[in-house]
């Protein structure tokens, strides 16, 4: 895809350089000289988005660790003290939180931008499985991140997500026992969270360089969903991805502002301004919101067991799901069946999540049922299904034929 | 964009020039919060001036308090003290200074220094030494009752901290 | 965006069933809710509300009064020292009010050079003292529940707003239901309406959170705490004011957080711009 490289060394110290370590040409082989599709819309901006956000969340996690204290007794107290005392202790603290939300945010919409027009299919499966990688390194992240204020969230959500481990059978207590260093969530576990919580990240940049790497051989997927056929269908990386990314990150850096500066405990629970109480259990344990669809699935099955098993098998589907798409064709807009069906799947996605912060009972069950079900009927009926009865538009020759016939309709 | 040859700007280059700018102009506001983070917090900063009531310290005596994580000497030198220190050649010292460039005018008798030996940060002991002054066990530096140098390793005089009286009695640090 | 906008027969059937199944969800948890207990609690309206949102210096000060005087015989406030009332976008007290304010309480300090603990008169960089010295003793003194620590109170309690009201209250920058419920929780003190019975030792409250009967007794009334700047001693001012007081305290930052925000929004905006027409500008000749 990338081709030779066209990189030439401008003066002696870069052409001494590029013969010894051609990082320079790396860069700009990846950065500036790569051909991205020119018919790119604004949900591709997403990847860069979440490449800033990984960063910002690695900036300020490596400041907030400069004045926390991972010890039951001092934790809570040390969050109050980067809050109220260390210079913009405030800001730093609160980019990081709803920073998170935000990595979220984008990370879904970058996987459902992927679902719709098909970016996971040949030759894209690896470039798709290594997204999914991501996505769980960024879960157990994040939850492991939300016990560090040694709230009563923090506590009372490390005990339930860690006891579902105790669903595996003959060994289940043992592994819990095992995660927690203990007989409860207390001490060792916050240490260990600590210690994982600081070195995941640097995983997930390892797995990140994987993902742009194995990007960068197949090349992106594009919202017509043919591959790219000559140079007339691309565009240079840099100037024109470089500054519509730049714009899609200044815009998503406004919706941040938003909540970081007016609503910073929007995405929040109050009761982890409640430091952690081992024996006064809040009415009713919630997770972050961005767990609350996968929350409801673990319990709408009424097999702790079971449950456990739905809700890592929801992720797990994720992995298989360019075998389970059977269609030739790539981008739903030219699947005219696929595209209602993608829209149920967001919507069931975003009832599962409300329906994961309702108490679990009555009709939210029964609701968290269906719906489940129907999660689990997407991936492994529909996808394979409906590849093969549907009839999909004539789909373009190149993205070229494309553009020219979207302005020619103008 | 490299290949331009025009002589005179564009609108087009203006406008990437000014993106350019603002966009570096942000990113180096963006920074401050990050630098800043490291200085001194208010709790800390809460705690860099210290009042100290010095009516209680009777002549002769030594106290010792903390600030800013280091231990301060007041002591309250004797009359005796005082006459020993006038008659005392200063030319002479390593580090020359007159007792009355250490203290405040009016309070004269009343030293305060920091008590961190000037050599290699050991707490000399008082009223020790062949000056009666202080002696740090270290390595054997001397200081004499005004806590200036006069034998041992250390370079210079015990460091008088910036401190004001703000009252008769009361005695403010840093 | 445009793709979204794909309006198909289908696509409305699905926003329709989303629609009804958060209806019918919905219905029945909200019937249940207010036969059992419903918190009430109204929307009041403050100061530091909004995005230019400040507080009111003389609100604070006031707050603080009542809280010294009434709240913190019972409640501790651990994570507020005295320095901070002296601090921009706060109660605004001047430092020599704080040294006062901060004398008026012993504090333990120590070992001295004997080894022993003594007491000293507070200081600007102490914090506000608690009222017992653990939380153990706190229950054996309080019949069995311990008083919550204040520091945090403005954002450690919120009423459940439930679909859609969490929704608009993003946009709205509603963050306000911390001192909303305090003032609630303050002046919701009532006889206990027919077939509900309190417990020995417990009041009914008709804005609380946790049921329908609190430990804590009715804490401020009328003409409790004397105004220094002539507002009326009324429950509802007091109510009002150290609600106030309370998200300041668990909020210190407020001001400087929406100043900042206001700063970083306005550069924004105009850096989104000029990346807007110099995108446009750059891909003008480019068709995609």
């Amino acid at each position: 895809m990338s081709g030779p490289s066209t990189y030439v060394p401008g003066n002696a110290f870069t052409r001494w350089l590029d013969a010894r370590l051609p990082i320079i040409r790396l860069g700009y082989d990846s950065f500036v000289a790569y051909p991205t599709p020119r018919n790119l819309n604004y949900w591709w901006t997403f990847g860069a988005i979440l490449s800033m956000m990984l960063v910002v969340q690695l900036i300020t996690g490596i400041v907030l660790v400069m004045h926390y204290t991972p010890h039951v007794s001092l934790a809570f107290a040390s969050v109050e003290h980067i809050m109220r005392d260390v210079n913009w202790g405030w800001l730093i603290r609160y980019m990081h939180a709803n920073g998170a939300s935000m990595f979220f945010i984008a990370v879904y919409v970058h996987m459902f931008r992927g679902m719709y027009y098909g970016s996971y299919k040949a030759p894209r499966e690896i470039l798709w499985i290594l997204g999914v990688v991501i996505f769980l390194l960024m879960m157990a992240t994040a939850f492991m991140g939300y016990v560090l204020p040694w709230g009563q969230m923090s506590f009372w959500g490390a005990t339930v997500i860690t006891s579902l481990f105790g669903a595996v059978p003959v060994i289940g207590d043992a592994i819990v026992t095992w995660l927690w260093g203990g007989f409860s969530v207390d001490n060792p576990t916050l240490n260990r969270f600590f210690s994982l919580h600081y070195l995941l990240p640097f995983v997930i940049v390892g797995v990140v360089i994987l993902h742009v790497w194995a990007l960068h051989v197949v090349g992106q997927n594009n919202p017509v969903g043919v591959e790219v056929k000559s140079e007339q269908d691309t565009v240079p990386f840099t100037p024109y991805a470089t500054l519509k990314d730049a714009l899609g990150a200044a815009v998503f850096l406004l919706f941040f502002s938003w909540f970081l500066f007016w609503v910073p405990n929007f995405m929040g629970h109050p009761d982890n301004y409640i430091e952690a109480n081992p024996l006064s259990t809040p009415a009713h344990i919630v997770p972050e919101w961005y767990f609350l669809p996968f929350y409801a699935i673990l319990r709408a099955i009424p097999d702790k067991l079971g449950g456990v098993i739905a809700m890592f098998g929801a992720i797990a589907v994720l992995f298989v799901v360019p075998w389970l798409d059977t269609s030739k064709v790539r981008s739903a807009t030219y699947r005219p069946l696929y595209r209602q069906f993608f829209w149920i799947l967001v919507v069931v996605a975003v009832l599962l999540g409300w329906l994961g912060s309702q108490p679990a009972e009555g009709s939210y069950v029964i609701w968290s049922q269906v719906l489940t079900g129907w999660y689990f009927f997407h991936f492994l009926v529909i996808l394979p299904v409906l590849g093969k009865i549907e009839k999909p538009k004539a789909v373009p020759e190149s993205i070229n034929a494309a553009i020219l016939a979207k302005s020619s309709t103008h | 964009m490299t290949t331009m040859d025009t002589a005179e700007p564009s609108r087009r280059d203006f406008l990437y020039l000014a993106t350019g700018a603002v966009g570096a102009v942000g990113a180096a506001a963006a920074v401050w919060p990050f630098i800043d983070q490291m200085n001194p917090d208010a709790s800390a900063l809460a705690l860099s001036s210290i009042e100290v009531d010095v009516s209680a310290v009777a002549p002769g005596q030594i106290v010792k308090v903390k600030w800013r994580g280091k231990p301060v000497f007041i002591r309250n030198r004797t009359d005796e003290e005082m006459a020993k220190l006038a008659k005392m050649d200063v030319k002479g010292l390593r580090d020359p200074q007159t007792d009355a460039d250490r203290v405040k005018k009016g309070h004269e008798n009343l030293l305060v220094v920091v008590g961190v030996c000037t050599h290699l940060g050991c707490i000399p002991l008082g009223h020790q030494g062949d000056y009666d002054g202080w002696f740090c066990p270290c390595h054997g530096s001397v200081y004499d009752a005004s806590g200036r140098i006069h034998a041992g390793p250390a370079p210079a005089n015990l460091p008088v901290p910036p401190y004001e009286f703000v009252s008769d009695k009361v005695v403010k640090i840093g | 965006m445009t793709m979204i906008l794909s309006g198909s027969k289908l696509g409305r059937l699905v926003g329709a069933t989303a629609l009804a199944i958060g209806l019918s969800a919905a219905v029945p948890a909200v019937a249940e809710e207010t036969a059992v207990h419903g918190p009430v609690v109204e929307k009041q309206s403050w100061s530091f509300a909004g995005p230019f949102g400040r507080f009111d210096k003389g609100q604070l000060q006031r707050g603080y009064k009542v809280y010294k005087e009434v709240c913190s015989s019972c409640h501790s406030m651990k994570y507020v020292a005295f320095r901070t009332l002296a601090d921009d976008g706060g109660p605004g007290f001047s430092i020599d009010e704080v040294k006062a304010l901060a004398a008026t309480i012993k504090v333990q300090d120590g070992p001295n050079d004997t080894g022993d603990m003594f007491e000293r008169p507070g200081k600007p960089s102490d914090r506000f003292p608690s009222p017992f010295a653990n939380e153990e003793a706190a229950k054996a003194a309080m019949n069995g529940a311990a008083p919550p620590d204040l520091s945090l109170m403005g954002k450690a309690r919120a009423v459940h707003r439930g679909f859609p009201w969490f929704v608009f209250d993003a946009f709205t920058q509603y963050q306000e239901s911390g001192p909303d419920y305090v003032y609630a929780l303050l002046t919701g003190y009532r006889d206990a309406p027919h077939g509900i019975t309190c417990a020995d030792g417990l009041q009914y409250n008709q804005s609380f959170i946790g049921g329908s009967c609190i430990a804590m007794p009715a804490p401020l009334a009328d003409d409790m705490v004397t105004y220094d700047d002539g507002t009326p001693g009324k429950l509802q001012n007091y109510a009002r004011d150290v609600a106030a007081f309370l998200m300041w305290a668990a909020e210190p930052k407020l001001e400087a957080r929406k100043s900042t925000g206001l700063k970083t929004v306005m550069f924004l905006v105009v850096l989104a711009g000029l990346l807007f027409f110099a995108k446009r500008k750059l891909w003008s000749k480019v068709p995609h």
